[in-house]
């Protein structure tokens, strides 16, 4: 049991490659490898297009001064080395990773709760269980724009909430502040986010056996026994999927930013993805921008792997 | 987990039908609650969108609308291009991407599956690794690239672009469920002298259709919502999608918002979302298990 979407091994092994024998009975016409790079051409051109030659220029550009026009310049670790007196990507990183950290950990406990409710057999989970996923299939900008105005002191339903709760009586101020706007924020991505992670960890609950649990009950297994013996080493694969993809979107997290807060009040809240954004289409630096591009890549990358080998490993 | 903890607390003790009785009514009014809480702003924005103009923006907003009016809808006609041009460029966008999707990915699916080729394991490893690498990072390269392609500030070049991001996960997908097809059934049709192309169309293609069904529907709500590529790639406003219109809405008119616009183009966004979802929710959730969740 791995997650095995990025990988492809555990498949590769039991596919039986095209082999002579099978070839002289199905007729070898039929079978040749050229048929099967006709059928994957297409593919290979959008890769190398679109993926792997873009990938080679984001790291020639950032070795660069690359203006908006005229031709570029090399400037070797130059756009490197000013990313480290970057005041603005610093403060970036920072931000993003305090982001990252918080969002992760309570989507999971926001997650947990939601499917205690979805997973039963009472009637109606279902039903609930679409409401909590409905918010995903809504895309980032759409949701992002109802927050804002919903956010907005004197115009949104969310400050007309909050004063008829009596929380207080002052416009909320929903998005006046740094830790305010970063707790909209983080709201703004439970509640569009945390469905996909209910239906995930939902697909994953019914792939354990039932008579496991049987099983633990006829031993005389207590619940919290059952929970951790049976539920939570069954579930590792989509606990790991999830905490990578929690992390990875996190740390990559734009729409919400760009549209919810601008990147304000006062730059508080730019992320990594839009102070690269701002360097490339608002001051056109984008030499830079491609060194703060690659950095984010490498990181990205470097995660995902450590990620994954620290939950193959404790899966052995 | 804590489900689990929760059903078989439930299940194990036996207690008395008041005691069960007040648990399931304390379930379903959390339950409600909960769901009524994640249900609110999409039930909020319908709601504003049939208010009449003034009362959508008046302060502070009113909870249910006082009388109907579609005026709101009316004056999203009138912004900028008319909402009747972005609808039509993102149909045209999805459909793009969804059938481009679609062709690569069966193409791509089947000749991982059924072929040996050199260089196979380097090109669905380089396919798969579309997925490590971010995606917001590899868009200004994309843009220079495009260029190079006469296919900047184009529809079909941010569809191309939006089928590469699709390939990971519709490749890996096909590639499944052509595995899971019996060969024989194939084999058979090429010793009747079929070639390549025609045992993947009569043989295959009907028992994949699920699979099918499924990067279709992931290729329509991604190129429907994406949002962040044609900021970049489209700088022709007769060209913008439905969702950078609607950002665009709060800037329109000197600044002056308008909420009850801007509402209803949320609810014209979301509903295509929606029903798409709703009719064919089996294949997502099918989808989820193939696509994330083998193992």
């Amino acid at each position: 049991m791995a997650v095995t979407v990025l990988t492809s091994r555990p498949q590769q092994a039991r596919t039986p490659t095209v082999g002579p024998r099978r070839r002289s009975r199905a007729g070898s016409a039929s079978r040749r490898p050229a048929v099967g790079l006709a059928f994957v051409a297409p593919t290979a051109v959008l890769v190398a297009a679109l993926f792997l030659v873009p990938l080679g220029i984001l790291v020639y550009m950032s070795l660069t001064n690359w203006p908006l026009l005229g031709s570029p310049t090399f400037d070797g670790l130059d756009n490197y080395r000013q990313l480290g007196q970057d005041d603005q990507f610093l403060g970036a990183i920072k931000f993003t990773l305090v982001y990252t950290a918080i969002t992760t950990v309570v989507l999971f406990a926001v997650a947990f709760a939601l499917v205690a409710i979805s997973s039963t057999r009472r009637k109606g989970a279902v039903f609930y269980r679409t409401a909590f996923f409905l918010p995903y299939v809504v895309g980032t900008a759409a949701a992002s724009s109802m927050w804002w105005v919903n956010s907005n002191d004197q115009l949104g339903v969310f400050s007309k909430a909050i004063q008829a709760a009596g929380i207080t009586h002052q416009p909320p101020g929903l998005l006046a502040t740094p830790n305010r706007a970063l707790f909209t924020a983080i709201a703004l991505v439970i509640w569009k986010f945390v469905g996909f992670q209910v239906m995930v960890l939902l697909v994953g609950l019914q792939a354990i056996p039932a008579e496991l649990y049987e099983a633990a009950r006829m031993d005389g297994a207590t619940t919290w026994q059952r929970l951790r013996y049976i539920t939570i080493p069954s579930l590792r694969p989509t606990l790991a999927l999830l905490t990578i993809l929690s992390v990875t979107g996190s740390l990559l997290a734009f729409d919400q930013f760009f549209v919810l807060t601008h990147g304000g009040p006062d730059n508080s809240t730019v992320t990594v993805v839009l102070a690269l954004y701002n360097k490339a289409f608002q001051s056109f630096r984008l030499g830079n921008a491609a060194a703060e591009a690659v950095v984010v890549l490498v990181v990205l990358v470097l995660v995902n792997m450590v990620q994954l080998r620290l939950f193959r490993e404790r899966e052995k | 987990m804590a489900a689990i903890a929760l059903a078989a607390a439930a299940r194990s003790g036996h207690p008395s039908p008041v005691r069960r009785g007040i648990r399931t009514g304390l379930f379903h009014t959390s339950a409600t609650i909960l769901a009524a809480v994640f249900l609110f702003p999409l039930i909020w924005a319908a709601l504003n969108s049939v208010k009449s103009s003034d009362e959508a923006n008046q302060q502070p907003p009113t909870w249910l609308p006082h009388s109907l009016s579609l005026q709101n809808y009316r004056s999203l006609s009138g912004f900028d291009q008319g909402i009747g041009t972005y609808l039509l460029n993102t149909f045209a966008l999805c459909l793009c991407t969804v059938v481009g999707t679609v062709i690569v990915c069966v193409l791509g699916g089947y000749g991982f599956a059924r072929y040996a080729f050199r260089g196979k394991n380097l090109l669905f490893g380089a396919t798969l690794t579309i997925l490590m690498v971010p995606y917001a990072t590899i868009l200004l390269p994309l843009y220079i690239v495009l260029g190079h392609l006469h296919l900047q500030n184009s529809l079909i070049g941010l569809a191309l672009v939006l089928v590469m991001f699709q390939l990971p996960f519709g490749i890996f997908l096909m590639r499944n469920s052509f595995e899971s097809v019996p060969r024989e059934l194939e084999e058979a049709a090429l010793v009747d002298g079929c070639t390549g192309f025609g045992a993947l169309r009569h043989v295959s293609a009907r028992v994949v259709m699920p699979g099918v069904i499924t990067v279709a529907l992931f290729a329509f709500l991604t190129s429907w919502n994406e949002y962040l590529a044609p900021l970049i790639f489209l700088n022709d406003g007769t060209k913008y999608t439905l969702p950078v219109m609607l950002v665009n809405i709060r800037y329109a008119s000197f600044n002056i918002l308008d909420v009850g616009a801007l509402q209803a183009g949320v609810v014209v966004a979301m509903i295509p979302c929606l029903v798409v979802y709703l009719a064919l929710q089996r294949f997502y959730v099918s989808g989820l298990v193939t696509g994330a969740l083998r193992g």
